[in-house]
Order: structure tokens, then sequence, then C-alpha cells
């Protein structure tokens, strides 16, 4: 175990430095669509309380979170990857190493958990000030930091089946973007019809609204133990088809 | 080394560091490595020669674990690369013909990075850091972007990624290709060197001059397969050492003689713009296979 922990982090220091180098830049991108979505969405559009009791501002503010840990995770993996991958070449130096396949899935998931934690953090604290409603306990924390897993494992296996830089931004207009919207992030699924809603809870992003939004509103709502499992067992599939797809690409 | 490890390494017979049976990879319909043999001897510095799409690139690629293969067997420093790949890898370096410096870091986080893939301490990978640096004449750059750094340089860089962790043999994928000629002149020392501290290297390349200054044996492949290997003065001797070439009618003729006798008696008899040479292995490349090295007929 300590020589799995040791070699994800020998995978991730390249990218732990990249994170040290463009600090700055990085909070600024992490803070900017979520902020953006929170005026537009929270302020702009929408007021008055929802039917769980809560302010909309206070509804929304998890689901944001959410959407970041998808967008900001996903994108931070997926795009430096396919940058090592298909120009740099530095990850082929990577594969050509002795290192285990589980450390390199975990090790290069590292940068996108920690933007996606700090994308979702960033947001979620000036939620604290905004909603009074809104708690800040260590389910809060486990549910952000598992969404961010998921879906930086999620943004390295689209890395991985890429095959140019266009067709990464074709995944992420077909299948990112709309998840982004549409995974009860802005309203509850529940009120869409049930069609639609079991469309729905096919997508991670579903889940991990849900559990984000309950553990943050646990006053509200009870929480949602078969999302949780769900958005576990998301992280486990694309942990093993990421395994899959760097075993099969070579020997 | 455990002994278990040394006990995996039993069916290698030393003198040869890399062995490789029945090699095949296919893409599709189309058959890039067709059956390829080869053992590399510990310490040599061997060259695969030949045109675009020969197949030499590929082979390496497997060697190098970089692709998978459809069958066949390969054996690097006594371990199957199927069987052992990260003790075939640990054992082995590999530079890439396109530079593959990762552009977000600098050379020194480059090389600290490659050192912890192999799992280096500290101490160990900042020693080996300053001594490969040293020696290759990077100890002002290690702290610039690698973009800061021209082709020539940024080669260097890589191959210190590379020998970090004491590779017993590195391959070197056409490793002066886009370099200008004082770049790749200061790179063949740079090889040089490697081999004669006891490297033993394996090279792609299709310039005929780096394979003749370089290397101790070369394997000629073509459409997949090795179609002559040997060292280079004995591969043109196959064909005659001393050639004629004769232009006449806008066409170039060239005949090949074991002896200078022969071609002076044969080139008296021509008329035309005639010169006798020594023969060299691009002669070697058309006479083996109708085509120049670089893929024309």
């Amino acid at each position: 175990m300590s020589n799995l922990l040791t070699e994800t982090y020998h995978v991730a220091w390249g990218d732990l430095m990249f994170f040290k180098h463009n600090f700055w830049n990085i909070l600024v991108m992490s803070v900017m669509s979520p902020l953006l979505y929170l005026i537009a969405f929270g302020y702009g559009l929408r007021s008055g309380q929802t039917d769980i009791g809560v302010s909309y501002v206070a509804f929304v503010i998890p689901g944001i979170a959410a959407l970041s840990s998808l967008s900001s995770s996903f994108s931070s993996t997926a795009t430096r990857m396919n940058v090592q991958r298909l120009y740099y070449r530095s990850f082929d130096e990577m594969m050509m190493c002795p290192l285990s396949l589980p450390a390199i899935v975990l090790g290069k998931s590292v940068l996108g958990l920690l933007r996606g934690m700090l994308s979702c953090f960033l947001i979620y604290f000036l939620g604290l000030f905004l909603a009074p409603e809104l708690v800040l306990s260590p389910l809060v924390i486990i549910c952000i930091l598992l969404a961010c897993m998921v879906f930086s494992m999620l943004g390295m296996m689209a890395a991985l089946l890429a095959k140019s830089h266009q067709s990464m931004a074709t995944l992420n207009s077909l299948l990112i973007l709309p998840m982004t919207f549409l995974c009860g992030t802005f309203f509850s699924v529940s009120s869409l019809n049930p069609v639609f809603q079991a469309i729905l809870y096919c997508m991670p992003l579903t889940h991990a609204s849900e559990i984000i939004r309950a553990s943050a509103l646990p006053d509200y709502l009870d929480f949602p133990w078969m999302s949780l499992v769900v958005l576990v067992a998301f992280g486990i599939a694309f942990f093993a088809i990421d395994l899959y797809l760097l075993k099969t690409r070579k020997v | 080394m455990d002994a278990a490890s040394e006990g995996d390494r039993g069916g290698l017979r030393m003198e040869n560091i890399i062995e490789i049976k029945g090699l095949v990879k296919r893409f599709g319909d189309k058959t890039a490595v067709d059956g390829l043999d080869l053992s590399v001897r510990k310490g040599e510095l061997f060259g695969f020669l030949g045109p675009n799409g020969a197949g030499k690139t590929t082979t390496l690629r497997c060697v190098s674990t970089l692709t998978g293969f459809d069958s066949g067997s390969i054996v690097v420093a006594g371990f199957d690369l199927l069987k052992n790949p990260a003790e075939a890898k640990s054992r082995m370096g590999v530079i890439q013909q396109q530079v593959s410096l990762d552009k977000d870091l600098t050379i020194r986080e480059n090389m600290i990075s490659h050192a912890m893939y192999h799992d280096i301490g500290k101490a160990e990978r900042n020693k080996r850091i300053k001594e490969l640096s040293d020696f290759f004449g990077l100890e002002e750059y290690l702290d610039k972007p690698v973009d800061s750094l021209s082709g020539g340089w940024k080669k260097r860089a890589a191959i210190v990624c590379t020998m970090l962790h004491h590779p017993e043999v590195l391959f070197l994928d056409e490793p002066t290709s886009g370099l200008d000629i004082n770049a790749r002149r200061l790179l063949w020392d740079v090889i040089k060197n490697l081999n004669d501290d006891g490297t033993t290297i394996i090279l792609t390349t299709h310039y005929i001059e780096e394979a003749e200054a370089l290397c101790d044996r070369v394997g000629i492949i073509d459409k997949g397969k090795i179609i002559a290997l040997d060292d280079p003065q004995s591969l043109c001797e196959r064909v005659g050492k001393v050639a004629v070439e004769c232009h006449s009618g806008g066409k170039t003729d060239y005949r090949y003689f074991k002896s200078r006798e022969e071609a002076n008696t044969y080139a008296s008899s021509l008329e035309g713009d005639v010169s006798i040479r020594a023969t060299n292995l691009e002669d070697v490349f058309v006479e083996m296979t109708g085509k120049s090295v670089g893929g024309q007929k």
C-alpha cells in the first residue's frame, strides 16, 4: 500500500509542479465560471424559496459546487493528459518507466482532484456567507472529494480515448456540457418527468449533485445513500476502464 | 537485484542484451514488422537502417514497451517483456524521435520527475543530475523552461533524463533527425561516449553517414524484415567494396567490384562521366532492396 502511495506521488509530482507554477492563473480560472453561474442563476434568474424550504441561492450553491467538481476536475486532468500524450509525448516517457498502472491512474488524477477541490471549496466558502442554511461538515468534504476524484478519472478516460484535441472538444460538447446544466445542478431532477429522471440518474453528476446538496443542507434533505453508492460505483468503473485503456495500449 | 529476479534472468545468454524472436506487429491489414529476429550484444552500438515506413521505429516501440505486438518474444537484459515488463523497463532507456520533455516544467523538474519514476532517492538523484548535467554541459540550463533550449540541447536534456537510472541499454529513435550538422556531430560524440562507458546502444536512422560513423553492426530493414545484418564494412564487401558510377544519357548506372583493379578495368571501357569510389551503405541498401534509403526507387 505504501509502495502504491509512493508511486502515486512520483507520478503526480510533475503535475504538482505544474499546479505550483500556475497557481494564481488556476485560482482565477477556478473561481470565474462558478461565480458567473452563481450570479447568473442564483441572483439573475431566480429568487425566493424552493419547495424544500430553503432559498434558491442555498439550493443552487451545492449544485454549482457539484458542476465545478465535474468541469474543473474533468478538464484539468483531460487537458493536461491530452497535451502530455499527443503533443509533448511525455506521457509515453512515463509509460516506459517501471510504474504500476494503478499508481499511474491515481497519480494522473491528482491534478484534477486538487483543482476540483479548489474550485468547489472557493464557491462553497462563498456560499456559506450568502446562504446561512448551508453547513460545512466532514460529510460535505467527503462528498466533494469523491465527486472530484470520480470526474478526474473520467477526464483521464477521455484523454486516453481522444485521438486529437478536436475529439476532446466534441466529447465536451456532447457529454460534459449537457451534464453540467441538466444533472440536478440548477433544479431538482425530481421535478422532471420519469423518463428524463431515468436518463439523468444514469449520469454521475446527478448523484454528485444529490449527495453534495443533501450533505450541505442536512436539516432540509435526507442523505441519499444510494446516490453515494452509485457514485462510488462510477468511480470504480472509471478506475477499471482507465486501467484497461492503459494496459491495452501497450505491453 | 533480489534472488528471484536473478533467477528470472536464468535464460539470458549474457552476451546478448536484446533477443527478439519472430516479432510480428500489424496495424489493421498492414504488417509493419514481419517475423523479425534479432540479437544485440552487450556493449554493442547497433543501428537499424531503413527507409521511412520500413518498420524500424515500430520495432523500437515494441521493444521499448510503447506498443504491444501480435506475436513473437522480446527479451531485454534477460527479462521477457511480457512476463517481467517492470524489470525490463528498469534496465532500458528510450529517446524518442520527437523530444518528449514536459514543456510546462523546467529541465531540472523534468529530470527529477524521471528520477522519481524510477524511484531514485533524493540524494542519489541530485548527485546523478549534477554528474550528468556537468558531463553534457547542461548545468546553466537546468532551471530554464524546455522551450528556451535549441533542438540539440533539448535532445541532450532528454538523454540525461533517460540516463538517470543507469540503463543497461539505450534506444535512440532517429536521434539526430531535424538537427543541424554541428548539433548532429556533437550528439554523435555523446552517443560514442555513452557507448564507451559500457551502455549498449540501439539506434534507428535513415542517415547513411550516421550508421557508418557510429555503428558496430547495422541491420538493414525493409518491409518489416531484416534483409542484411553485419558490420558496415562487411556489408559493403558483400556487394563489392569499390563502386563505379557512370553518368550518361541523363541517368546514372552503378556497378560494384571486389577490387580497385577490376573497377579500373571496367571504368576504362565506359564512355561518359565516370567516377570510382568506396562502396557505402546506401549502395548496399539500393542493391538489396532496389530503393534508396529515402524511400524512392
